[in-house]
Order: structure tokens, then C-alpha cells, then sequence
């Protein structure tokens, strides 16, 4: 007696690879820019990076509508803590928020796997990798999305941040300087486009430091 | 308005027609201190005038940005103007939310007029006693409308109300004809002027007053103390003087302009009817 299943998911996977990278004081985010689904491509120029607040930004691949419907909760509720608190919220302050507004949905979730990135109060770099349902670490680097079996061993190598279960407690953020990162970035996106073949077309890249906010684009191979 | 039979629940009404307890909530607009709002074609101007309580505790806060392009003045029972600042924001973000685009002004002031009916028709609820200026922008320029507990709602260029608005209602009624077309900064020096006719010669200061600005390609933001006072100065409003000469062949020309604005209505007729 096998069980009936459902010939239609509410999901779909358009595909796609996030990084983001800490630094002691800044915080580089990246996206590729194909979105698909299954073998075909829907646009070459989709970004699904978003901005949640002046010093935090989400990058997030996995079913782009649950991404848009989850980027446009978090800037409401950013919304309602401004009009509250008269100021904007800090990075880790909007961590815990995504985390709780994804477990809001632990029974029917947010097919969204994120990446987010952003200086914390005292200025240095943080990022936070989530799963679906809001488990969250502030970690050094991190990557999600289909390219990301392709781009963490090679951050590991580069970058390894020490495990939080050490003691004394180390930081996190990498050592490199922000020029590094970036390039160490567009070398991630480059290998992963390589083989895989959700991930191409184009990178978007937000660095965000003390002077602001500064995007990039590099191309991609199109196959 | 005296005490009589009639006035104990907000739903009896009276032989002659009124609903004394809602009359008595706009009584208590009457009594907060005095807020103003005026308007041009493209931008809206809210001031209001801050009394705190003791020298030691801080000033209330009368004026709350409601969205980008919505502010809001109250006077009256601040509590209750404090909540419906939060029904408004949460209107504008969820249609936000919902239409990716502003709520449009005239919209908001409705669903704030339906909501204030609500509380004159229910014998468990009282009116909400707070008088709103609502400032906003929306496509087809800029608005200003004053919602009163009554739940009636209503467009206007230039109004002030709360103690001794009348003076400010005097002053904006002698300038309002130019106000369609007048610029930012002569908006916020006729608010600064409108404000000093409530002090009833007490010397205006920033740290008596709040001004708040919304317009074409600027948000609805407060301005700061220091700002406001060299707004002051610049225009010399802090003493009781005569305004100054360019003004005065304005007022050579028309005495008492058409009543467009707050018309005050007289006492014993119910106010409800404006």
C-alpha cells in the first residue's frame, strides 16, 4: 500500500549560487545572476540580492517568489521597527528576524536559502548562512545555493575560520583586505560556473564598508 | 454645552439632534496645544507647539511620520493620537506591502474617518478625543486634512486647531489665497508666523515649537531644533512685531478673505454639521 503523491509541488528551484565573505571592516556580498528552471533559463539578469537594511544585506537562491515574498516581510517589519525605534536595525539584530520569520513557516517553509551579510555595530563584517527553516551561525564566510558544494571547500581552503566551539573565542572575519575578497569572489563565481550548470551568466557583487555601499558586475559564461 | 440627561452614553441622542458625547471629545481637541498645518501646490507644512508639562519632564511628541509621504499633527488626547499614528503606519505598510506603491492620502484620512465613526456608534467604546492634521503627498500633489473625532473628515489649505488656534486661523485666513503657489521655505516662515499668533506673546523659540516638512522629492521629515531656529531668526518672528514690509502690502490689499478655511462654528449649533 504505497501512498498517493501529489503530482504538483508548490516549489521550484531557479537555481543559483550566493556567497558572502567578512572582513574586519567590511562585508563583500555575491550572486550570480541566471535564474532557471530545470534546464532552461529565465532571464540572465536577475538579482537576488536585496538590500533589508543600511548595513545589512540578504542574498538568497533557492524558489525566487518564496525569496520575494520573504524580502518584502522583512522590509515591512524593518519598517515597523524604524517607525518604533527611530533608527535602523543592525545586522545582527535583523539575523535573529529572518531566522524567526523562517521558522514562522517551519510547516509549509520558505524554499529560500540565504546568505546574509552586513557591518555589525562596531563596524566589522558579519555574515550569517541560514537554512530553510531558520537555523542560523554568524560565520566568517559562507555559501548556499546550487554552486555552493563547488565554492565552500575552496573557501575552506583559503579562509578556514576557526570553529565557534574553540576557546578563546577568535574572530571570525578573514584577515584579507577588501580588493582580496572581491577578487577571491569573482574567482569563486568563475570555478563554479565552470561546472555547474545553474550558476553562469553574470555576478553581482555589494561591498559595503564605513564609506558606504559600492556594487560591481562581472560577466559570467553563458552556457 | 452643559451637563444635561443626554450625555451620558455616546450612543443616546439628544431632543435636538446631538451626540454630546462626541461634541465633548472634540472639546478636548480644543483644549491640547495648538497645531497647524498649511499646504501648496507641492508641498505641506505641520508645526505645532510644544508645552511640557514641568521643566523637568521632556515635551510630548505631536507630530509622527506616518510613511515617506504621510505625516500626521494631533492635539488632544495625545494617548489616542499615538495609536491611531500606529493604525496609520500599519495601513501604509501593508498596502505598501500589497501594491508596491504609496497609499494615497485621501484614502488613508477615510479609512482614519471610518474608524473614528466606529467609536461614536458603539455603547461599549468612547470617541477618540484627538484632532489629526494629516499631511501627505500623493499624485495629484500635495493635501492637508484634518480629522475630528466625530469622525467627519475634511480638505483644507491652510488649518490650525487646539488652544488659541483661532489667532492662527485669523493669520492663515489673511494668507491663504498665495499659498497654492507659494515656495518651501515661505511655507514654513507663514507656519513659524501662524504658531507665534498662538503664543499670545511669548517669544517664539525652536524649543517651543515642532515643524515638520513633506514634498515633491522630499520626505515627510521633522526638522531639527537647530534648523528651526535659524528659520527664526532669519525671518526675526521670536517677539510680537508687525510682520515684516513685504507682507504688509498683502494685507493692504484684502482685509478679511473668504472663510475657506476652519470656519469656527458657533457654539450652539452641533458641530458636526461644517
Amino acid at each position: 500500500m504505497t501512498k498517493e503523491h501529489a503530482n504538483w509541488s508548490p516549489y521550484d528551484n531557479n537555481g543559483g549560487t550566493c556567497v558572502a565573505i567578512a572582513g574586519a571592516d567590511y562585508c563583500v556580498i555575491a550572486a550570480d545572476t541566471r535564474m532557471s528552471t530545470g534546464y532552461s533559463i529565465l532571464t540572465r539578469d536577475y538579482s537576488k540580492i536585496s538590500k533589508l537594511a543600511d548595513k545589512s544585506f540578504m542574498a538568497s537562491s533557492g524558489f525566487q517568489a518564496d525569496v520575494k515574498a520573504l524580502q518584502k516581510v522583512l522590509s515591512s517589519r524593518h519598517l515597523i521597527y524604524q517607525h518604533q525605534h527611530n533608527k535602523q536595525m543592525s545586522c545582527p539584530a535583523m539575523a535573529q528576524l529572518l531566522s524567526n520569520t523562517l521558522y514562522y513557516k517551519r510547516f509549509f517553509p520558505y524554499y529560500a536559502f540565504n546568505v546574509l551579510g552586513g557591518l555589525d555595530s562596531e563596524g566589522k563584517g558579519c555574515v550569517f548562512t541560514y537554512d530553510a527553516v531558520g537555523s542560523y551561525e554568524r560565520v566568517g564566510y559562507s555559501a548556499q545555493g546550487s554552486g555552493a558544494t563547488l565554492i565552500t571547500p575552496f573557501l575552506d581552503n583559503q579562509l578556514k575560520s576557526p570553529s565557534p566551539l574553540l576557546l578563546p573565542a577568535k574572530d571570525a572575519v578573514t584577515p584579507l583586505s577588501e580588493a582580496e575578497a572581491v577578487d577571491l569572489v569573482k574567482t569563486c563565481f568563475s570555478s563554479a560556473t565552470e561546472r555547474d550548470i545553474y550558476t553562469g551568466d553574470s555576478v553581482e557583487i555589494i561591498i559595503l564598508n564605513a564609506n558606504g555601499v559600492r556594487r560591481e558586475t562581472e560577466q559570467l559564461r553563458k552556457d | 454645552m452643559f451637563r444635561n440627561q443626554y450625555d451620558t452614553d455616546v450612543t443616546t441622542w439628544s431632543p435636538a439632534g446631538r451626540l454630546f458625547q462626541v461634541e465633548y471629545a472634540m472639546e478636548a481637541v480644543k483644549q491640547g496645544s495648538a497645531a497647524i498645518g498649511l499646504r501648496s501646490n507641492t508641498h505641506a507644512v505641520l508645526a505645532c507647539v510644544n508645552k511640557a508639562n514641568s521643566e523637568l519632564s521632556s515635551h510630548q511628541r505631536k507630530i509622527f511620520k506616518v510613511d515617506d509621504h504621510i505625516g500626521v499633527a494631533i492635539a488632544g488626547l495625545t494617548a489616542d493620537g499615538r495609536v491611531l499614528s500606529r493604525y496609520m503606519r500599519s495601513e501604509c505598510i501593508n498596502y505598501g506591502y500589497t501594491y508596491e506603491s504609496p497609499l494615497p492620502v485621501g484614502r488613508l484620512v477615510v479609512q482614519l474617518a471610518d474608524k473614528a465613526q466606529v467609536c461614536t456608534q458603539r455603547s461599549w467604546k468612547r470617541p477618540y478625543g484627538v484632532g489629526l492634521l494629516v499631511a501627505g503627498l500623493d499624485e495629484s500633489g500635495a493635501h492637508l486634512y484634518y480629522n475630528c473625532p466625530s469622525g467627519n473628515y475634511f480638505e483644507y489649505q491652510a488649518f490650525a486647531i487646539g488652544s488659541r488656534s483661532q489667532a492662527a486661523k485669523t493669520y492663515l485666513e489673511r494668507k491663504f489665497e498665495k499659498f497654492p503657489e507659494s515656495s518651501r521655505d515661505e511655507l514654513i516662515k507663514d507656519a513659524l508666523f501662524a504658531i507665534r499668533e498662538t503664543l499670545q506673546g511669548e517669544k517664539l523659540t525652536s524649543s517651543v515649537c515642532t515643524v515638520a516638512v513633506v514634498g515633491v522629492g522630499e520626505a515627510f521629515n521633522i526638522l531639527d531644533q537647530a534648523t528651526v531656529q535659524a528659520l527664526i531668526n532669519e525671518f526675526e518672528i521670536s517677539s510680537e512685531e508687525a510682520p515684516a514690509a513685504a507682507t504688509a502690502a498683502e494685507e493692504a490689499a484684502g482685509d478679511a478673505a473668504a472663510d475657506q478655511g476652519g470656519a469656527a462654528a458657533e457654539e450652539e449649533a452641533a458641530p458636526m454639521d461644517i
